[in-house]
Parts: structure tokens; sequence; C-alpha cells
């Protein structure tokens, strides 16, 4: 069946079958590999991206339910050679090694920000509950996090 | 030893916190895993795997499979062009099974198909008929029962005797513990692409801890010379031990071999709990006697490790849990004895800590009763029989380097304590957002644990790293097989780079098999090894640039340094001051090196011998709230002291720092792989659970800087003995806040709730 989304800005139309996930959608038939896939059973939120705006783990989703959505995956937070606050947060604070969560983590936590911009670090940790990272032990997300909130304080 | 000082003009060289190369690429989501590679024309790879813990094959059917559109390729053991074995440090795991299955997930074929839904219908159509045999499963009968593998079923079997074993001090502790199953649970799962070549060899892309190691094992059982298999580094989603064995890059490149297609393998979580080792499970008794004042008199240990169906690491793991059994301490008269088996249970492997992780669960426990029955603190009786440089480790090596246990202690318990539980918000008492705990329930315990073990391999083992430097009008490029799995390296090769040369812009070409091995990455072995080889290829470059300078002022190159970025002379009178990318306009220096440890031996029959490279330790404090009704609990706070040589980079080093104190507190809390007849009941993040963001304690660290003699600039592994000592320590933390026995990890709610005093 027929499928279209906007992702990054792009329109997608495509023809797919209807037990396409969205994140299969998104890494195979839109060729975008920033979204990653840690466990196939909504655990990990390695393949968090935004839907029109709200953090969603990609592989819960059908494709065909994300039709005349906008997406946004980790490709399409900042413009070409620029990063975003979160993004050069993450990379400041050494909130990554591996770096297989971190596109999940750097979603979830933009869209918490949309929520909520002065989060609390307790209030932090409770967004961040869906998403795994097994390198760190999560203190250098939750600092990138604060520090992108706090910096977004500042008038420009 | 380095004798290059830091040059504060260069910046992002060691000791400072410089960024990593890889951070940009990752935080923008263009860094490629694995998982993400693609080829025109590729095929996709899936493995049928054995539902029986054990079984006899009687036949194997792929005509149905082969029918399925889309399917290119099935093999099976009988398609092998040569070894129908492999295995990390022995070859005794078959690629597919043959007569036999050893173990619920063991390979069994593997088909390629130009979609995964081809594939996996094609693995349903394979018709594998089993005879179902009785499994061995319990690791207690392993070494008395019949065979289930031509090699037999101990896998090692030492024993350490040292001074007098009949020797006995008037105090008297002893204790049985247990670890359960513990997986490395990478975020990434095993990914590769294997790309048949013209030349009739094979180029695989694949997330791996050691390059070269799994090219020798694919060139054995392709039947094809090593250098016509080429392997580099596919982004690595974490390691931890899990990708030290071989997993799909065998079957990839067999496939890629017989339908001379591209073979993308991509693992699904399940599979990549059935796919790699784990950890060892252990059951370990010990007994410890001391004098009056809890100075160690005697130490005897008997350690049983369920290595599973295939030997992988097991041997070296046995060597570990054995040699490290006492843990940190001194103790004259010692009888320990390990042992590994071979079981139809999954096997297990390397992970973070190797050994010296289930040992040190039971050796703190005793420490703790020793406390007790001595009525000494407990931070005091591990002061009192801490080991120091000159002394000797149950093996009888004298420990020659730096191993400030004492200092690791002292300066962990000196950390501040957390404030008293808070009771106003229920999101931080046991049970979180469950809101389950009462506030008037709420008990606090402290833990404290010191842990240790070695660094490199050991036991005589020739290991060895190679690095090239070519340095060109002031631009560097680093070249080394050095898997970078998330730890950090990559960032520590440009330090050294740059310290070395006075050169910011460091390249690190891409880790492949073009160059010699630098081994694995594992037993925090990298930042010495390949660290060591990057900094004597950089060394050879900047003696060649210095030589060239000196060959053109006409004057002796020992007289020129190179300082803040600049070459200089010593001599005023010379008046030489180039900055490093103008010395030699237009020529390209470059230099290949092999960088190798100090000779280590072999245990002898009474386990003594000078077997291990180096020692490292650390000590952690751990802080508990419990709910003992409901057993629920929360880690309040870790304080940890690492022994870490010197700080390359101290903001990486304490990444490590605080992800191996989570996974040390995954095997205190949560984690485990359960098993009924072989199987794992839980091979899923919704029942495998890992620490999460609100499961970390708050964390308080010290580095201790001690430079190790005779590694380059000091500086010491630091990877593992976070995961080490952090377990024992939350689970005193528990003993202490509930009184309860708690012999097992990981404590589950049951053994706070219902289960047995001390």
């Amino acid at each position: 069946m027929k499928v279209a989304m906007t992702i990054n800005g792009t329109s997608q139309q495509h023809e797919i079958e209807p037990r396409v996930l969205l994140v299969q959608f998104i890494r195979e038939v839109a060729g975008l590999t920033g979204t990653n896939v840690g466990c196939d059973t909504t655990s990990c939120g390695t393949c968090t991206v935004l839907l029109d705006g709200e953090s969603v783990k990609s592989c819960t989703i059908l494709a065909v339910q994300a039709d005349g959505a906008q997406i946004t995956t980790i490709e399409g937070l900042a413009e070409p050679g620029t990063l975003h606050p979160m993004q050069e947060a993450f990379r400041e604070n050494h909130a990554l090694q591996c770096g297989f969560c971190t596109p999940g983590m750097v979603l979830a936590a933009v869209s918490l920000l949309q929520e909520n911009a002065h989060p609390s670090e307790q209030e932090v940790r409770s967004a961040l509950e869906g998403n795994l990272c097994r390198c760190t032990g999560y203190h250098n997300i939750v600092k990138a996090i604060l520090a992108a909130a706090d910096a977004a304080e500042v008038p420009a | 030893m380095s004798d290059i000082a830091t040059t504060h003009a260069t910046k992002g060289t060691i000791g400072e916190n410089a960024s990593r190369p890889d951070g940009g690429p990752k935080v923008r989501g263009e860094f490629a895993f694995s998982g993400d590679l693609w080829a025109d024309g590729m095929l996709w790879g899936r493995t049928l795997r054995s539902p029986h813990p054990a079984a006899r094959i009687i036949a194997i059917d792929i005509a149905a499979a082969l029918r399925i559109p889309g399917v290119h390729a099935v093999v099976t053991a009988a398609d092998l062009p040569a070894s129908v074995n492999y295995g990390l440090e022995w070859r005794d795991q078959p690629v597919f099974a043959t007569d036999v299955v050893r173990y619920v997930g063991e390979p069994v074929a593997a088909v390629a198909a130009d979609h995964p839904e081809a594939a996996r219908q094609a693995c349903e159509a394979i018709d594998v008929q089993y005879e179902p045999q009785v499994p061995l499963l319990d690791p207690a009968e392993a070494a008395a029962a019949p065979p289930i593998h031509p090699d037999g079923n101990v896998f090692r079997q030492l024993t350490i005797r040292t001074g007098d074993p009949s020797a006995r001090g008037p105090i008297v502790v002893e204790g049985a513990y247990e670890v359960g199953m513990q997986d490395q649970a990478f975020m990434g799962p095993e990914a590769g692409l294997a790309i048949p070549a013209d030349d009739g060899g094979i180029d695989l892309i694949v997330s791996t801890q050691w390059l070269h190691n799994d090219r020798l094992q694919v060139a054995e059982c392709l039947g094809l010379a090593p250098e016509k298999v080429r392997l580099s580094l596919g982004g690595v989603g974490g390691a931890f031990g899990a990708r030290e064995d071989v997993s799909l890059q065998i079957h990839a490149c067999l496939l890629a071999q017989r339908t001379a297609r591209p073979i993308k393998i991509v693992y699904s979580r399940e599979e990549s709990f059935l796919g790699h080792v784990h950890r060892h499970p252990a059951r370990i008794w010990m007994r410890h006697s001391a004098e009056a004042d809890g100075r160690l008199v005697s130490f005897e240990a008997r350690i049983l490790l369920d290595g599973g169906a295939y030997r992988s690491s097991s041997y070296h793991v046995v060597a570990n849990a054995t040699c490290f059994s006492a843990g940190p301490y001194k103790v004259e008269n010692a009888l320990a004895e390990g042992i590994g088996v071979r079981t139809n249970n999954p096997p297990c492997g390397a992970m973070r800590g190797f050994g010296a992780v289930q040992v040190c669960f039971a050796h703190e426990a005793q420490m703790d009763k020793l406390a007790e029955a001595c009525g000494v603190d407990p931070v005091e009786i591990r002061l009192r029989n801490a080991l120091a440089t000159g002394d000797r480790l149950l093996t009888g090596q004298v420990i020659e380097g730096t191993l400030p246990v004492a200092r690791v202690i002292r300066e962990a318990a000196a950390l501040p304590l957390p404030p008293s539980p808070e009771i106003a918000d229920p999101m931080t008492r046991p049970g979180g957002a469950g809101r389950t705990a009462d506030a008037a329930h709420v008990r606090r315990g402290i833990g404290f644990a010191v842990g240790f073990k070695n660094l490199m391999y050991a036991e005589g083992y020739m290991d060895g790293s190679a690095a090239r430097c070519r340095l060109s009008d002031g631009l560097a490029t680093v070249t080394c097989a050095a898997a970078e799995v998330g730890q950090g390296f990559v960032t520590l090769a440009q330090q050294i780079a740059r310290t070395v040369l006075g050169v910011e812009d460091v390249l690190l070409a891409p880790a492949d098999t073009s160059i010699g091995s630098a081994g694995s990455s594992s037993a925090s072995r990298q930042t010495w090894m390949s660290g060591g080889a990057v900094e004597k290829a950089c060394q050879a470059v900047r003696a060649a640039l210095l030589q060239h300078v000196a060959d053109r002022h006409g004057i002796d190159p020992a007289q020129l340094t190179i300082t803040d970025g600049r070459v200089t002379s010593t001599d005023a009178r010379d008046s030489i001051d180039l900055a490093v990318a103008d010395a030699a306009p237009g020529v390209v220096f470059e230099e290949e090196v092999e960088y190798h440890h100090r000779i280590t031996h072999p245990l002898d029959d009474d386990g003594q011998g000078d077997a291990h490279v180096s020692l490292v330790c650390a000590a952690h404090r751990a802080v508990v709230d419990v709910d003992p009704d409901l057993g629920l609990i929360r880690v309040v706070q870790v304080a940890t002291a690492q022994d870490v040589g010197r700080a390359l980079n101290p903001l990486q080093v304490l990444g490590q720092i605080e992800g191996g104190i989570a996974q040390g507190l995954g095997l205190a809390t949560m984690e485990e792989l359960t098993l009924r007849n072989g199987r794992i009941l839980n091979p899923s993040f919704t029942d495998y659970l890992i620490p999460t963001a609100l499961d970390m304690p708050e964390v308080l660290a010290t580095l201790v800087e001690e430079p190790e003699p005779g590694a380059p600039f000091g500086a010491k592994g630091v990877g593992e003995p976070p995961t080490i000592s952090s377990t024992p320590a939350i689970v005193a933390a528990l003993r202490a806040a509930t009184g309860k026995a708690l012999n097992r990890v990981p404590v589950r709610p049951q053994d706070i709730a219902l289960g047995d005093g001390e």
C-alpha cells in the first residue's frame, strides 16, 4: 500500500507492504541509518524519532500509521554542517561512548525540553527511562541534557 | 619509560579531556555501525539454531528451503571447504553442528536470500530431525559425567598451593556463594557484511573486538590464505567481551563465497543473546582464617565455573578466577582450586572483569564476615591485609609495579556520604515511580568492597600490537587495528600522537587487517598495548624528523627537541625554532612498529609463576535504601577510588567508571539470564533487565595516579575495575540494611523479603 510522509523536510512516498515498521521505512526505504535498532521489543529506545514533534519508538509503530506525519530523525535535527544544541551538549559532555543509543537519546531529550524547558535532574532521568545505554552509566547524558536546558535559558 | 613532557601549547595532548574524534559523527547519526552497511546486490543471511540443549542430528533436509522464492543458498557443515571447527583459543566449536547439538542456540545451518523475510521462511523450512538426549546441565556433575565432547568436560582445573596448608588462625569464617549468568548486553546487535572479492578472497566488515583473530578463524574454515580474508571494523555498538568470539563472521563469509554475492547478517536482540558468550555462572566456596586482629593466616577456595558447551576463553577465565580468588590481600598459606567445565548450557567466555568479578563477590563477603568475627571495622580489616608493591600474590609472583590497595581503600572511604534518606520525594525511595515503599520502613545500609585483577593476557602469552605513524607537513596519520568499541581508544591514539609529535592534526586511518594485529580490545589492554604501539611509532617518526632537521643544519639530533609544537635546539647558539609543520616541507616520515610488553611465564603444578604483566585495583563504597517488607531497593550512592596509573583523559576514565558501575549494579540487583533445561528464558530487553537512568546512583570517584613503571605514560587500563568490586559493595550494603545472608547475585526482591538471615 501507498504511504506518504515527510522525513527531515523531504517528502517520502512509497509503495510498501502493510507490515513494514516505521523504523524499517526510515532505515531501508528512506535510507537514513542514523536511527538504530537495538531490541525489537520497544525496550531500548535506540530507534526513537520525533513524529509530529513528539518522541516515539519507531519500532513500535507501522509505517502506515505515520502516513501524513512529519518525522524528524537524528539526521534532520540540525542543518548540514551544524549541530543542534542538544547534539553539541552530548558531544561536549562526553555523553556517549559507543554511540549506538545516542540518536535516540538526543531525540528523546529534545522532545523532553519541548514539553518541559527546565526539567529537574529527576525529571530528566524519568524521561529517559525508556532509553537504555550500556556504556556511560547515564550521568553524562543527564548532564548534557541539563546543560542544553541551561544554555537555552540564556537569551540569544 | 616515556620521557616526553606534555607540550602544553599543543591542544589535546595526554592528560587533557580531549574530545572523541567520533563524537561529531555519532551525535549527528552519521557514524556507520556495522548494521548500517549496504552493498549493491547484497543478500540477507540468517542462521538456523538448535532448539535442543543436547540432541543427535539424524538428518537435515534443505530441499524445501531451497524452493522458497528468493533463496540463493542453504549451507550446513557439509559445505565448509576446510576446517569445520572454530574457537577463540581452541578450535572445539563447530561452525555448524554435524552429528550432535550441544546447546540451545547452536548454529545448524545458514541461508542467504534476497529479503530477510525469505531468509526467515527458509530457516523454518529446513527440516532437521533431532533425537533429543539427556542434557548435562549441572556443572557440579560435569567433571565426572560421560564426556559430551571429544575434548572432554573439563576445560581447565587449576590448583594454587602456597605456604603451609595446615596453618590456621584462631578466627575462621567460611561461606558458599553463587553468581548468576550475566550478559554483556551491548546495545548494537551483531552485524556484518561479507563481500566476495575478484581475487577469490573475501572482504568482511564487522563489529568485533579482534579483527586478526576473526580473520584467522574465517580463513581456516574457508580454506583461504589469511591475506585473502580482509577484515575492517564496522562501527561497534559496545562489546564488553561479547564480541571477542566469532559469531556471524564465518557464516557470512561462507555464504558470500557460495553465492558470489555480498551477504549481510544482522542479529535480532534475541539472536544476539543466543549468539554470543556470557559471563560464567559460578559456585564458590571459601574459608578464611585470621589472627584475632584480622590479619589473614590462611585462605582456601573452591571455584566452579560453568563454561557451557564450548571452550571460548574458559581456560583463562579459570586462571583469573583462581589467581585473584583471595582478593588484593596478603595471605601466606593458601589452597585455591578452580575448575571450568563443559555443560549443555550456553557457552560462556569473556565479560568485563573476566573471572575476577565472580571471586570478588565471594572474597569480599568473606572479608565482611571476618571483620564481624574479629570485631574490626570492614574498612580497617581490608587495610590491615592490603597488598602492596613488594608483596607476593597467591601465585608467588612478587608485585613489582604499583598496586595502591591501601590508598584506594582510604580514598574511597574518605569520600562524603549522601544525606540521610530523603523522604520528601517518593521517586527517590526504593520502588521509585511505583511509589510503593513506605518511607517509615526504609532502611539504609553501607557496604565496602575492594577488587583487583591483571592487565593484559597472562601465562606467557606473547602479546603485541602494531601501529604505523605517518607525518607530513604537520599532519600525522596513525594506523592501528585496535578495535574501537566505544571505550575511547581513538581519542587516546590522537592524544598520544599529539604529545609525541607536537602537532594537533592527527588523522586515524580505519582499523583493518592491512596492518599487523593490535590484539583484542579486552583485558583492559589497549591503552597499554596499542597506546604503546602508537607511542613507539610516533617516537620513531619524531626521531626521523629531528634527524632530518639536524642533518640540514649540520648538528647533532640529540640537541633537538619538540616543545610546544616547535622543533628547537637545546643549544641556544643553534637558533633553531621551527613549527613542526614547517620543519621538513614536503618530506614524508613513516614508521611502522610492533610493541610488546615484558615476558610472563606459565604457572607450574602448584599454580606458581610470574604469570601477570601488571595489576590494577579499585575500591567501592555503596549506600543503599531498602524496603525490607517488599524487597525493593535503591542504590543511593557509589563512591570509588581507582588505581589508574595515570589518567590520560580523565573525562573518559570517569565515563568508564560510571559505565562499569552500572554493569556492576546490574549484576548485584537485576541482571541474570535465567535458564530452564538449558534454554534462556529471557532473551529480550523486556525480560533481561539492565539499569536505566533511574537506577543509577550518584557516583563519586577519585582517580589514584601512581604511574606504572613500564607502561606507556604510566597509564593502566581502566575499563574493568569499576565492574569488579561495585557488585560486592552494593550487596554488602544490602546485607547491612537487611541482615540477610544474600550469598547469591543478582539479589532478587524475594531474597530480601523472604530470604534467610545470616
